[in-house]
């Protein structure tokens, strides 16, 4: 019985980086049609400017409890300085281009900021530790879990249902939905389309530095980090459905799950088991879980 | 007047053909250095060992090394490094091999950190016919699997570092019940975990296995991995993780309580004990692949390699560090042998082989026998112990030391078959 508690846990702990990390790739996706591959590298930059400044402050003697706020305002500071440069700068002279074009683009821009990071931070590692034992600890039989995922978890959640509240009950959320489904007619009823897709993908890159920064005090922040949360979060939103918010919640809950399944009881599966379900999905949703029938205009 | 001309022409061929052949002797000798300059394993391995390169090289070409290294570069000729990054897939390491080969035309690549690199490059040195010594990765398929003649490893296996993690957890815990390991899903994790569970089924027989994680390589994430640990009720968690993946294991598990409620073998955990030192417990199982680093012996290489480490870098060397310098001294003692042999002109790489294979020289770890692999892979003696902080300074205790023949299978005999048969010779 410990163990299933322990499946369902670990499961909803690892679904909550995987959709909080992934949320920001479908919302960009769902606006603009841009595959956003820096998205991979927002999360780096997230996860190295929370080490740097978190552990710089707390050398300096800041309250410990501080460090969260630190935290995310480490993540909004990359997505205010660095997301408006990158659409401002270079992508919105691509909106024309083909899908696949605007993908290799960003896919560019990635390895630029990749470089980037090394010459900022260079190659150590950065440590910030405090704040993932720095509010104890619950238990659940024989196993002990920090505090500090039920921050991970708040964060997940408050991130999709807020996405989804603004989206539905607000006027700004209604003429965004104006703006995914037509940009065209939404420019010529006077809609500011340009300043949605500014604020569109700065938010989206500020997703994905929060869960860079929030995840810096589990782990060693080194070079190339962004890579595989690239990979990881393409397989959520597309066994998800490109751009379905619901989509996106759902596949991280699918994939965090059979993880923890395999991880527990055939863990020799486990590689193999995400892309496994992905191809699975595939094979019967071509679109991915919530995928909406798209019109042909003519 | 004829005769005169050729008498004066045939001497300035042999004053040129004596200037030039004197000048060969001196020239530089390049040497392709190949490890982590980007990517995870950079800050933990890559760079240090690139660290160790620089210096080792600088320090012989200026001869000031101890004896018996004092001579200037490798038999005279100054060292000239060029340097590589291993980060990328093995494909763009065996093209990078190729371009260091014949591109840049180095006399010797020294390299490779990670088990797949190795595997990929072996037999890519073979087809080239390039001197290649391996200074880190640790799986002992290479010469197990394969035989080769111009490659090298000077590092010991990972079946060293397995069963020297199973001895040491049979002398802290005699009676454990369960034991489980965490490894990375490659070459290395998966060798390393093989010899371990086969060496704790001899060493401890009633000892049942818990788990067996085989996360990817830089997976990052391990919080289900850990719960599987700790719901395993394991006495003994190995792992050989290693790089960033081996930080993130320390930073994630000891929240958790893992190391409390199980002892846990790093055996590679000298590369983090003091970057970690917050965040490793007391009573953590630490190795280095070696004698290296804090196991490392007080001899005077030891003491010039680790005092001019210090003092460039202000860290001192690690086990990656050891290694690479390491390398370079088995290199240079087989280049030396192979000059002298030859009249003291620079020997041909078939002469540095033939004095290679097979030698014992001093490293600032200690003795390097190159007793397997047919006189191409190096063992040594190995040494554990358990961390300790001494006013909050991260220390070891109860450091055991095991001779090489008791952690190395003999020559001829596969790890797996060596341990599966009691560790018989």
């Amino acid at each position: 019985m410990d163990q299933l508690i322990a499946v369902c846990i670990d499961g909803v702990i690892y679904s909550s980086w995987l959709f909080t990390s992934a949320i920001g790739l479908t919302l960009i996706y769902g606006v603009m049609k841009i595959l956003n591959i820096t998205h991979g590298s927002f999360y780096a930059l997230g996860a190295y400017m929370a080490a740097s400044v978190t552990g710089a402050l707390l050398a300096r003697g800041m309250e410990p409890m501080l460090s969260y706020v630190v935290l995310l305002a480490s993540a909004a500071a990359v997505a205010l300085i660095v997301a408006p440069l990158l659409e401002r700068g270079l992508l919105r002279f691509m909106y024309t281009k083909d899908e696949v074009v605007i993908m290799l683009i960003t896919y560019a821009c990635f390895l630029m900021l990749e470089d980037a990071i090394k010459l900022i931070w260079g190659v150590d590692p950065y440590f910030v530790a405090e704040p993932y034992g720095l509010l104890d600890s619950f238990e659940i039989g024989s196993l002990t879990y920090p505090n500090y995922n039920l921050i991970l978890i708040g964060i997940a959640v408050a991130s999709g249902l807020g996405l989804v509240y603004v989206l539905n009950k607000t006027r700004v959320g209604r003429l965004l939905l104006t703006v995914i489904h037509d940009p065209e007619i939404s420019r010529a009823m006077g809609i500011n389309v340009d300043r949605f897709y500014l604020v569109t993908f700065s938010f989206g890159a500020f997703l994905a530095s929060m869960a860079g920064a929030f995840t810096a005090p589990t782990l060693s922040v080194v070079p190339a980090m962004g890579v595989d949360i690239i990979v990881l979060s393409f397989a959520v939103v597309v066994i998800g459905g490109l751009g379905s918010l619901q989509g996106a919640a759902v596949g991280a809950v699918i994939v965090g799950l059979v993880r923890s399944i395999s991880i527990h009881f055939a863990p020799e599966l486990e590689l193999f088991v995400i892309y496994f379900v992905m191809a699975l999905v595939l094979a019967v949703r071509p679109r991915g879980l919530f995928s909406v029938a798209e019109a042909r205009k003519i | 007047m004829k005769t005169r001309l050729l008498t004066l022409v045939a001497s300035l061929s042999l004053a040129w053909t004596a200037a030039t052949s004197h000048a060969d002797e001196n020239a530089p000798i390049k040497v392709g250095v190949v490890t982590f300059l980007s990517g995870p394993a950079a800050g933990p391995f890559g760079v240090p060992a690139r660290n160790a390169a620089e210096i080792t090289a600088e320090l012989l070409n200026a001869g000031k090394a101890p004896a018996p290294y004092a001579q200037k570069g490798f038999g005279g000729a100054p060292l000239q490094l060029v340097l590589v990054d291993e980060a990328g897939s093995t494909t763009t390491q065996v093209t990078e091999f190729r371009n260091l080969v014949q591109r840049a035309n180095v006399d010797v690549v020294i390299g490779y950190i990670s088990s797949g690199n190795c595997l990929a490059i072996a037999p890519v040195a073979e087809e080239l016919k390039k001197l290649t010594v391996f200074f880190d990765c640790g799986t002992p398929r290479i010469f197990e699997d394969g035989s080769y003649k111009y490659v090298f490893r000077t590092s010991p296996h990972a079946t060293m570092d397995s069963v020297g993690a199973a001895l040491y957890a049979k002398d802290v815990k005699p009676n454990a019940k369960k034991f489980s390991g965490i490894n990375q899903n490659y070459a290395w994790g998966q060798d390393s975990w093989s010899d371990f569970e086969g060496s704790m089924k001899q060493l401890i027989p009633a000892a049942q296995v818990g788990t067996s994680q085989m996360p990817k390589l830089f997976a990052g994430q391990y919080g289900a991995e850990i719960s599987a640990l700790l719901a395993s009720g394991s006495d003994i968690v190995h792992t050989s993780f290693w790089d960033g993946d081996l930080e993130a294991f320390i930073l994630q598990a000891g929240p958790r309580g893992l190391f409390k409620k199980s002892t846990v073998i790093l055996t590679t955990g000298e590369t983090a004990m003091y970057k970690l030192a917050a965040q490793i417990p007391d009573g953590v199982i630490i190795g280095a692949r070696g004698p290296f680093g804090v196991f490392a012996p007080n001899n005077e290489l030891n003491k010039w390699f680790s005092s001019n480490f210090t003092d460039r870098y202000n860290v001192p060397p690690n086990y990656a560090a050891y290694q690479m310098t390491q390398s370079f001294l088995g290199v240079k003692t087989a280049w030396e042998k192979a000059q002298a042999a030859n009249g003291g002109k620079r020997p041909t790489p078939e002469q540095v082989i033939a004095a290679f294979e097979g030698i014992t020289y001093e490293s600032p770890g200690g003795k390097v026998q190159m007793s397997l692999g047919k006189g191409h892979q190096a063992v040594m003696e190995t040494a554990y112990g358990m961390t300790k902080k001494v006013g909050g300074k991260m220390t070891v205790e109860k450091v055991k030391r095991y001779p090489a023949e008791a952690v190395n299978p003999p020559e001829g005999i596969k790890s797996a078959d060596w341990i599966k048969n009691g560790f018989k010779k």
